[in-house]
This record gives C-alpha cells, sequence and structure tokens, in this order.
C-alpha cells in the first residue's frame, strides 16, 4: 500500500509577545514533533479537545502556517517549503466554518475559478464546463452559481466549499471540524457527500473533529491528539471500543451514549500551555499516574498489533 | 447600489445635507461660466460695500473686490483642496492599515508604532509644524492636512483588515494558488472599500476645516487667491464695521461642514451593515405584548407555558419563531426541549421571563405561569424580581452572562445583594460556597480571577454558580455545553445532574440533539418549525418515536461504539419560519407524506406521549 502523506517530526512553537527587536516573551508549544502515516484511500480521523493542537497541524499539512521543525511528504515527495500554492495541487483544506470560508464579495462561480485558473490555467468554455461538473458533483444546481454567499445555508456552503477544495483537483483533502458548524439534521447529508465523494476521486482524507461518534463513524483509522502530541493511534473500531491510553478512556467515558449514566465526570484541566508540566502531560488527570509518568515524557509505541499508545502504562484490554 | 440610494434617503437629515451639498458642489462647478466679477479685480473706491448693493449681490470687502465671486471661487477652491486631502489621506491611510494589518508581524509593529508616533503630537501643532518646514502655500496646507489624518484612516482600516485577514477565505484564496498582491487586491480591498468609504465621509467635513484654519492663519492659499479661510482671515480686521465681509465666508463654511457631515453620516448609517436593521434603536426592558386573549389555565406544575407565541415583525416579514407551544415543568423535573436551529427552542427559552429583545420580538399570544401567576404582559418590576430568584438562565456562551472587566467574585456577590440584603462579608462567603458547590478547585482563590483568565469549562461552572446564586426554583440552561469539550461536557451535565437532585431545582434542558438529554431528561419535547412535534417520557420517545421527524433525527446522529457506517440522513433543509408551509411543516422532508399532510392544522394529539402526525410511526 503506497502512502500518501507522511509527516517526519512535524513541529510547531508559537512565539507570545512578539517584541519589536529582541526574543519573544515566552513560546507555546502548540504541536510537539508529530510523526504520522496515512496511507491511500485512507481516512485518519483525528480527535481532541479544543486546543489540543488540531487545526495547526492541519494548518501545517497544507502550508498554511510554517512549521517549526520537522518535514512533510505527499505521495513519496517532500514538500517542505511552506507555499500553499505548491500544496495546493496535492492537498486542499475544508473549512469548519463555511460562511466565513467564502468571501462575501464574490459570486460563486468567481470563488470557484481561482483553482482553476491559477493552479490548472483552465480557460473559456473548459473553465464553465469543469465548474458544472464540480457543482454536479456536490448537488447543487448550476443556477446557484452566480449568487453571493450570504444567499445560502451552512449546508449549501459547505457544498461549495467542499467543491473550490475538489476544484484543485488534490490528493488529499483535510476536513477540520466540516460538519460542527451544521444543523444536526444536515450534517448526515454532508458526511456522506463527503463519503461518495472520496470513492468517485479517490481521495485520501484527513478528519478532524472533536464529535468522537462522527469520528468513528467516518474514520479507517484514528489518532488522538492530546496537548500538542498523538498520544493514541489505532483502527477506529478498537481506538474507542479499547482504548489503550487512559486519556482516550475519558474521552470515551464521556461522550454521551443515550442511556449510560452520566459518567467521565473527572475534574481537572489542560495544562497550562505557557508551562508545560515536565513527564506525561495528562500526569496531572490520570489514575495510573506515577512517578515514572510526572519525570519522563512517554513516546508512541506500538501496544499490540497497530494499536499504538504514549503512555508509561497502558490499559490492558 | 438602489438599496443603499433608499437607506441613505430614508434618513431625512442626509437627504437634507446631499440636497445643500449638492447645490453647493454645483455652483461651484458652474462658477467659471457664471457672470461674476472677475473675483480679484479690486476697487477701493467701492470697498466694503454692503450687501444687496447695485452690482455687488453680497457686497465688497476691505480691497472692493466682489465678495459673490469671491465666495464661489473661495468654496471652489476649498471644496477641491478638502476632497483632495481626504483622498489622499484616505488612500496612502488605507494602504499603510492593509499592509500592516494583512502582514501582521515585525511590518505591523514597525508601522504601526510610527503611526502612533504620529497621532502623539496635537494636531494642528503636526500640520503647522508641516507647514512650517514646507514653507505657506495651498499645496502644502494640502499636504498637511492629508499627513495629519492619514493616522485615523491606518488605524481604522489596519483592524478591519487584520480581521478579515483572520478570515478563512483568505487562507481558501492561498491555498488556491493567489498570492500576497492578487490576494490583496482581490480579496481584502473590496471588503475594506466601504470602511474607508465611510471614514472619508465622515472626515471630509473635517478635513475642508481644518484646511480653511491653515488659510486663514495666513499658511495656506496667498493673496490675491480667495479660498474660504483666507477670506475670514482677511475680514478679521472689520469684524466689527464690516461684519458682513466675515459672516459670508463663515456661513459658507458652516453649510459645507454641516450638510458634509449630515451626508457623511447617512452614507456610515446605510453601508454599514450592523446599523442596518435599526439595530441601534433601544430595546424595550421586557418582550413587547400584543395578546388578544390569555387562554384560560388549565396545567397544574410550577412552570406551565400555554399555547405561547412569539413572533419577529421585521418589516413586512412576520417570523413565527414559537407557534402555540405548550410545556410543563413540574418542580424538581429535567424537561428536555429539542430542536435545531432556528426551531424555535430558544425564543421560547427567553420568551418565559420576557427576554426576547424588541423590536423586533413580539409575543402574540399565549401564557406562561409561574406557580400560577401569568408572567406575560408582568410589569418589569415583577419580572425583574423574579428573574434570578425564581428562574435563572445559564446560556451557551457564558460570558454572555459574565462582565469582562469585573472579578467573578465581585459579581456574584453583587448577584446575591440584589435580591437580598446581606452584608458583604456574608455575600462573599456565599459566593465562595456557591463556586466550591460547582467544584471549581481552590474556591477561595479563584474568586478574585477575572472572566477571561478562566477556561472554557471553569467559566460555565461560573455561569452555573451565578444562576444558582438566589437559590431559584428553575433552571433553563440552553445548551449549555455545546461549547465545551466532550470531558468538560460531561462534568458539567453530572454537576447539573447532582444539583438538581440536591436542591430539587426544575431544569429545562435546551439541546439540538438527543445525545446528552437521553442521559439527564426525564421528559422531552421536540420542536421543529416553531411547534412542538412530539413529548413524552425520554425512554419512551427514544425507544418508539413517534414522529417521524424525531424518528430520523435520531438515526442521521451517530453514537459514539456504533462504528463505521453510512447515515441515514434527512433530505431538505428546515423550514424558514416566515413562510410556514400549510398544514405538516415536515412533509416537503417526510417519506411518508401524504397529500392530507399538506392540508389544515394538524394537531398534537395524546396525553402523555405527545404526536402531532398524521401518519406516526408504529401505527398503520
Ligand atoms: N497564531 C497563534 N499564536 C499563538 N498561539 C496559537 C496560535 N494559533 C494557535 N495557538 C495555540 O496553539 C494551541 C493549539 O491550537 P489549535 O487551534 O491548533 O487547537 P484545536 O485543537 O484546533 O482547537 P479547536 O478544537 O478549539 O479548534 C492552542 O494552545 C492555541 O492557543
Ligand atoms: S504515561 Fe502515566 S500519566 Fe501519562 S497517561 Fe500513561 S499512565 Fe497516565
Ligand atoms: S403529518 Fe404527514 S408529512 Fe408530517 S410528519 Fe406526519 S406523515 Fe410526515
Ligand atoms: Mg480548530
Amino acid at each position: 500500500m503506497t502512502l500518501a502523506l507522511k509527516t517526519m517530526d512535524l513541529a510547531k512553537t508559537f512565539d507570545i509577545g512578539q517584541r519589536l527587536i529582541g526574543p519573544p516573551r515566552a513560546q507555546v508549544h502548540a504541536v510537539h514533533p508529530v510523526s504520522l502515516e496515512v496511507r491511500q484511500g485512507e481516512t485518519l480521523g483525528i480527535v481532541g479537545e479544543s486546543g489540543c493542537g488540531k487545526s495547526t497541524l492541519a494548518r501545517m499539512l497544507v502550508g498554511l502556517t510554517p512549521p517549526t521543525s520537522g518535514s512533510i511528504e505527499i505521495e513519496g515527495r517532500a514538500l517542505d517549503r511552506a507555499d500553499p500554492a505548491a500544496f495546493g495541487r496535492l492537498i486542499q483544506y475544508v473549512f469548519q466554518d463555511p460562511v466565513s470560508s467564502l468571501n462575501p464579495r464574490k459570486t460563486i462561480r468567481q470563488i470557484l475559478e481561482v483553482p482553476l485558473r491559477l493552479l490548472h490555467g483552465l480557460r473559456g468554455a473548459a473553465l464553465d464546463a469543469r465548474i458544472e461538473e464540480l457543482f454536479d458533483a456536490v448537488n447543487l444546481r448550476p443556477e446557484f452559481l452566480d449568487r453571493y454567499p450570504h444567499e445560502f445555508s451552512g449546508g449549501q456552503a459547505q457544498r461549495i466549499g467542499i467543491a473550490r477544495a475538489l476544484a484543485a483537483s488534490p490528493r488529499i483533502l483535510i476536513l477540520d471540524e466540516p460538519v460542527s458548524a451544521l444543523d444536526v439534521s444536515v450534517q448526515a447529508q454532508v458526511l456522506n457527500l463527503l463519503a461518495d465523494l472520496k470513492a468517485e476521486f479517490n481521495l485520501t482524507y484527513l478528519f478532524i473533529s472533536h464529535d468522537l461518534a462522527v469520528v468513528e463513524a467516518v474514520s479507517d483509522r484514528i489518532a488522538v491528539l492530546y496537548f500538542g502530541s498523538v498520544v493514541e493511534t489505532g483502527p477506529a473500531e478498537k481506538v474507542f471500543a479499547a482504548p489503550r491510553h487512559p486519556y482516550t478512556k475519558l474521552l470515551a467515558d464521556s461522550a454521551p451514549v443515550v442511556g449510560r449514566p452520566l459518567g467521565g465526570a473527572q475534574s481537572g484541566e489542560l495544562p497550562d500551555p505557557l508551562n508545560p508540566p515536565p513527564g506525561c502531560a495528562f500526569a496531572g488527570r490520570c489514575p495510573r499516574a506515577s512517578d515514572l509518568c510526572r519525570a519522563e515524557v512517554p513516546l508512541l509505541r506500538a501496544i499490540e498489533g497497530d494499536q499504538f499508545a504514549a503512555c508509561h502504562h497502558p490499559r490492558e484490554c | 447600489m438602489s438599496l443603499f440610494l433608499r437607506l441613505l434617503f430614508r434618513n431625512k437629515l442626509a437627504g437634507l445635507g446631499a440636497v445643500v451639498l449638492g447645490v453647493i458642489v454645483l455652483l461651484a462647478l458652474l462658477t467659471p461660466i457664471l457672470p461674476l466679477h472677475p473675483p480679484n479685480a479690486t476697487n477701493t473706491a467701492s470697498r466694503f460695500l454692503r450687501p444687496l448693493s447695485e452690482g455687488h449681490l453680497l457686497g465688497t470687502d476691505h480691497l472692493g473686490r466682489d465678495l459673490l465671486s469671491r465666495l464661489l471661487w473661495g468654496t471652489r477652491l476649498s471644496l477641491a483642496v478638502g476632497f483632495a486631502a481626504a483622498l489622499v489621506a484616505g488612500l496612502v491611510g488605507a494602504a499603510i492599515g492593509v499592509m500592516a494589518g494583512y502582514f501582521g508581524g515585525r511590518t505591523d509593529n514597525v508601522t504601526m508604532r510610527g503611526v502612533d508616533m504620529l497621532m502623539a503630537f496635537p494636531y494642528i501643532l503636526l500640520a503647522l509644524a508641516i507647514v512650517a518646514v514646507l514653507g505657506p502655500g495651498l499645496l502644502n496646507a494640502l499636504i498637511a492636512v492629508a499627513v495629519v489624518n492619514i493616522p485615523f484612516f491606518a488605524r481604522n482600516i489596519r483592524g478591519v483588515t487584520v480581521g478579515i485577514a483572520h478570515r478563512e477565505f483568505i487562507d481558501a484564496a492561498k491555498l488556491a494558488g493567489m498570492g500576497h498582491t492578487r490576494i490583496l487586491l482581490t480579496e481584502v480591498v473590496p471588503n475594506i472599500v466601504p470602511v474607508v468609504v465611510i471614514a472619508m465621509s465622515t472626515t471630509i467635513g473635517w478635513m475642508i476645516l481644518e484646511t480653511a484654519g491653515l488659510s486663514f492663519l495666513g499658511l495656506g492659499s496667498q493673496p490675491p487667491q480667495a479660498d474660504l479661510g483666507s477670506m475670514l482671515g482677511e475680514a478679521r480686521s472689520a469684524l466689527i464695521t464690516a461684519p458682513h465681509t466675515s459672516i459670508v465666508p463663515g456661513v459658507m463654511i458652516l453649510l459645507i461642514v454641516m450638510s458634509v457631515n449630515l451626508l457623511g453620516d447617512g452614507i456610515r448609517d446605510a453601508l454599514d451593515p450592523r446599523l442596518r436593521s435599526g439595530a441601534l434603536a433601544r430595546p424595550m426592558a421586557t418582550t413587547r405584548v400584543e395578546r388578544a386573549q390569555t387562554p384560560a389555565p388549565k396545567g397544574e406544575g410550577l412552570l406551565s407555558i400555554d399555547e405561547l407565541e412569539t413572533q419577529f415583525h421585521v418589516g413586512p416579514r412576520v417570523y413565527k419563531a414559537v407557534n402555540k407551544v405548550s410545556l410543563e415543568l413540574r418542580p424538581g423535573e429535567c424537561l428536555g426541549l429539542i430542536g435545531e436551529s432556528g426551531s424555535g427552542k430558544s425564543v421560547t427559552a427567553l420568551s418565559v421571563m420576557g427576554l426576547v429583545a424588541s423590536p423586533p420580538g413580539v409575543i402574540t399570544g399565549g401564557a406562561v405561569r409561574l406557580e400560577g401567576q401569568d408572567l406575560i404582559g408582568a410589569p418589569y418590576e415583577v419580572l425583574r424580581s423574579l428573574r434570578g430568584r425564581k428562574v435563572a438562565y445559564i446560556f451557551q456562551d457564558p460570558l454572555a452572562t459574565l462582565h469582562p472587566l469585573y472579578r467573578i467574585g465581585d459579581q456574584l456577590t453583587e448577584a446575591i445583594r440584589v435580591h437580598e440584603p446581606v452584608s458583604h462579608a456574608e455575600a462573599h462567603r456565599r459566593a465562595v460556597r456557591l463556586l466550591e458547590d460547582v467544584r471549581i478547585p481552590n474556591a477561595a482563590a479563584r474568586i478574585n480571577a477575572f472572566p477571561h483568565e478562566l477556561s472554557g469549562g471553569m467559566r460555565q461552572r461560573v455561569g452555573i454558580a451565578m444562576a444558582l446564586a438566589n437559590d431559584p426554583d428553575i433552571i433553563i440552561a440552553d445548551e449549555p455545553t455545546t461549547a465545551l469539550d466532550v470531558t468538560v461536557q460531561a462534568q458539567i451535565l453530572a454537576l447539573l445532574d447532582d444539583l438538581r437532585r440536591s436542591r430539587s431545582l426544575a431544569i429545562l434542558f435546551i439541546m439540538h440533539d438527543f445525545g446528552v438529554v437521553g442521559q439527564l431528561c426525564d421528559r422531552v419535547a421536540v420542536m421543529y418549525g416553531g411547534r412542538i412535534v412530539e413529548a413524552g417520557p425520554t425512554a419512551e420517545v427514544l425507544a418508539a418515536p413517534a414522529h417521524p421527524y424525531t424518528k430520523r433525527l435520531i438515526s442521521c446522529v451517530p453514537e459514539l461504539g456504533g462504528g463505521r457506517r453510512v447515515l441515514a440522513a434527512i433530505p431538505g433543509l428546515p423550514p424558514a419560519v416566515d413562510r410556514l408551509p400549510d398544514g405538516c411543516a415536515f412533509a416537503p422532508r417526510c417519506d411518508k407524506a401524504q397529500p392530507d399532510c399538506r392540508r389544515g392544522e394538524i394537531e398534537l394529539e395524546g396525553r402523555a406521549r405527545k404526536v402531532r402526525c398524521l401518519y406516526p410511526e408504529g401505527a398503520s
């Protein structure tokens, strides 16, 4: 199986309180070195709580945020220059807020034209034909093309956002919370559309969400992020059913499941990013924490089969 | 454009300004072809002629020059210089602002510090210094006025640009292969043009005035050339003996500046979308009530909502946000109210205490009875004394109820002392206990924190503590956990559940899907298109939903543990409540719809289990 995407020790540190001259006041390690592999045609789900670095990781993958260190390979070719246009033909992004991702002063046609013209040099009739094809692919009627974004509902706007991403004919789509801003009855429509498009265009997905049930429903494999690090990866059917990392367990217990008593009500919060603890970042909330955990950062290692966890004392299942 | 003009002229004063300014500009444009005396022709024999004298409609000045002619030529010059200065200041300022805002980082830091330094100088002093360096003259005055106004534009535009540069469509443009120049020109600039126009139209009047000021001091236009400022300056020595020489240019300046400012304000109001829907109209203290009749009390309950109708009247449109909704909440009970966005669940909740903003909200029917007392139309004082003491709210965004500039402890003690005259120390003690009750670790220290120093979950706990401050009987929680992470959500829900049992609180819990409602609530009601479509005990509704919408809503939301699957999506969109179809609002999306579903009223039938459907599930 070929790899669609591979990251090697990709990391990002933000400077806080930039001064006119001299070093910044503080630094936040938004993403600790992350090494991921995504196979061709696979959907990798990425879950984690807000501020854990999901969006920062995703933005590095498409070149919108330059990484502090590490490298990215797409289909075996290294891409280390943070130039969104160079990334654009290979990897595209679908944004969380469908309305804010469309320029209010352009028609839908003008929005869709840009990637076709700039990335693929299409003009004239070929351009129009391709636009209609894309619009059809996301199940929208061609008469919508000459309207402005504010005339669309969230679900329709998200389809337009997807059409724009597809216009670049990318190999990989990064979906950053693509349905979180949508009405519940519309979410499933968009999720199913994404599944159809993936089969039709032979795409690879990175699906980012804080909604565990949605991620489980659409992913082949899942990576769990905590405080900027991948703490567990594994096949979708096993990660939440048989979590190895105590944090994954906490997540799974917290998800609302009808009929299950309210659980996971454990106190504790994310550590302070300006003042990270030594050792395991989860130690303050972890029922299994030991002295080793508070001293040494656990590394991601294979626990069983293709299930990996970054934990000194992983759960038995 | 036509919308813009309509909006502009809806504002009478702006219309007046436009007319006055139009006449003045027209006169200034026509000046060269009007049959006027040459403006600089002196005639010392007829000095200081009064207005309306033979051949000199407005009289003459100290050199016997025709005032009318000088006034029109002077107006022409002053307007031209003012407009030019505004244009230069606007363009240069906007360019600086756009660059700083878009590129951010060092570029931003360096340019904006420079701009700050310019702004630190008193305005007129800076203009004087510039003219002093460049030498007097009209062009130099123009430059000076433009330069002192650049910082204003730069700051304004930078702020707007920062907002736009962080919007996702800019990122999307980068990914579509656009370079910085192209993005600036096609994505950023079109979005800031309205702001630049607004800023220019509201400042151009002052720029005309400033240029006149420099000319008045003799630093602008040089004799014999007339502009309004220099005319005033020259007339100064004859102020007492020949007041008309001052009054004539003075009135013109007044007219220009006033009409420009009126028109400018009109343009701003018409272009600024925040002001468009009359949002600045002062909201009333409670929701407006226009109720024909009051339904007779029937339910017992602690809180009973009867046939409540709340609408939004926006122009000719009527949005039936809440359409004959009846709910009943018993002591200590948790009732879940489920609906998608726009289904009317939040408006139902806000109507209870008259918190729907009016205008545009109007309660047009029904009753809300708290222990038998009807709250609809109750005086503000009554509602205020009940808010917090009997019924308290928790919102999705706790920042909506917390003031950002006060410590949470002060806000809590304040909330306690509004309803109860206890001492400060006592209130403080209670505040700490409340924070402990909502499980805030180290409450005694955290009480001095500001809201922004707390995480989202902590803030929501403080929001709950505020709601509990006066020991209410009922808590209305409007999606209290939607903005929170799952682990925090679980903590908050467990907390609410505990509190409800320990304090026998009744909770109206509003959510957009069944997920947590299934774990927390005894009964649920499902809303669609402003109406209750199904209600009943949670377990029964979940096990055997009767309304097709309920059934499909349950199955289109995945639940953890279900594995990988295709979801059963509901086609179509939720209805717009300003044009609800006849009959069942769900009919366009329902696969069981029959012709009679689209006709007439469909009643909510049943007692403990209620459903509004002609062909409910399970009944064949
Ligand atoms: N431009 C920035 N400057 C400084 N810190 C940043 C910046 N962008 C993100 N961060 C920080 O990096 C961390 C990760 O942020 P990120 O946006 O990737 O989280 P996320 O997992 O996507 O969260 P959410 O679910 O809320 O979208 C956070 O601590 C955040 O405050
Ligand atoms: S390394 Fe230790 S503290 Fe961290 S998750 Fe594993 S057991 Fe818990
Ligand atoms: S009334 Fe008719 S259209 Fe409406 S939900 Fe029932 S079956 Fe469907
Ligand atoms: Mg994010």
